[in-house]
């Protein structure tokens, strides 16, 4: 992907320039980077683990099947549902979300799912907690499920 | 997460793949090889994020984070929020640690909320694969009703946080 290698060639060339100015800061920022990186990596390797166990026994051709099927609000709460639950990427999740829309599937249906996908994140909530604390993790979470419903339902009603 | 904790849900995880491999070799593959598609995308982007947020802690002076996106940065505070959130790459996990060190360095937790809104709805490569695969009148629309949610989210965030005071950042 072209953007990860502006963020590798972006991290590599401040960090050089940051060496070529100070190298005691330098080191003392990467001793910052690495001690996130420790104690970030198990939690998210048993996330993404979490991840592909429901991915492989809900795949997200089985996802979209259900929500194609089942029409109007009833429709749009479960994909709102699966959209908070589940982590798709991009690019897996917007050329399924676009094949079932010119299947035919509700645009509130798959706006409700595109929403809650970006916005609410059940799945890497634990994660969310370790940095911010769970009341700010359950709020957050709450807050934008409620504002993603209420996106999609305008979209619906705008687009459908 | 306690450290205990983790390493009992990653045996569970472990002990659980085991029994789905007995169970159906396939399933057992599939689980494997989604894992290490999503590990991969996280590889892809939090190195070089995590050094950027090493060097974020060791150059930038507080003052100018707290005037950018403290409590008194105003409307040039959220568009700044904003600008920082959408230029972003990666899951939004990756901006977790990136929020806690701006928070660190005196952003006010209503600023740090919009970026990390911004950054899990509407940052460009995503809006740019989304105007492919769904249209730009879907993608723009939801643009359009998602900066006003980020800004109103953030706020009420902001005010129920504020108010119970239980949340502090040292």
């Amino acid at each position: 992907m072209i953007f990860s290698l502006v963020i590798w060639v972006l991290g590599l060339a401040l960090l050089f320039l940051s060496f070529s100015k100070d190298r005691e800061k330098s080191l003392a920022a990467l001793k910052v980077a690495w001690k996130s990186f420790r104690s970030m990596a198990l939690p998210v390797l048993a996330t993404l683990w979490a991840i592909g166990f429901l991915l492989t026994f809900l795949s997200p051709q089985t996802i979209a099947k259900m929500m194609g099927h089942e029409a109007g609000w009833r429709g749009m709460i479960l994909s709102a549902l699966v959209g908070s639950v589940v982590l798709i990427q991009a690019f897996i999740a917007f050329p399924l979300a676009g094949s079932l829309l010119r299947q035919g599937a509700s645009v509130g249906a798959i706006a409700a799912f595109v929403t809650t996908l970006v916005m609410v994140g059940v799945m890497t909530a634990p994660l969310e907690i370790k940095f911010y604390g769970k009341k700010f993790t359950f709020w957050r979470n709450a807050v934008s499920f409620v504002f993603a419903l209420i996106i999609a339902l305008l979209m619906g009603t705008i687009l459908g | 997460m306690k450290k205990s904790a983790i390493f009992k849900v990653l045996l569970l995880l472990v002990l659980g793949n085991i029994l789905v491999f007995l169970f159906s070799r396939d399933k057992g593959f599939a689980v494997v090889s989604t894992t290490k598609d999503y590990l991969l995308e996280m590889l892809s982007v939090l190195p070089p994020i995590l050094v950027l947020v090493g060097l974020f802690e060791v150059w930038v002076p507080k003052k100018f984070i707290e005037a950018a996106m403290g409590r008194k940065s105003g409307i040039k505070g959220i568009l700044f929020s904003f600008l920082v959130g959408t230029a972003a790459m990666g899951p939004l996990y990756v901006a977790f640690p990136i929020g806690l060190s701006l928070l660190k360095k005196k952003a006010s937790l209503f600023h740090v909320a919009i970026f990390l809104g911004a950054w899990a709805s509407i940052k460009i490569p995503m809006i740019l694969f989304e105007i492919q695969f769904l249209g730009s009148r879907f993608a723009f629309l939801r643009l359009a009703l998602t900066i006003p949610s980020i800004i109103a989210i953030s706020w009420i965030l902001d005010s129920i946080l504020k108010r119970s005071q239980t949340y502090e950042v040292a």
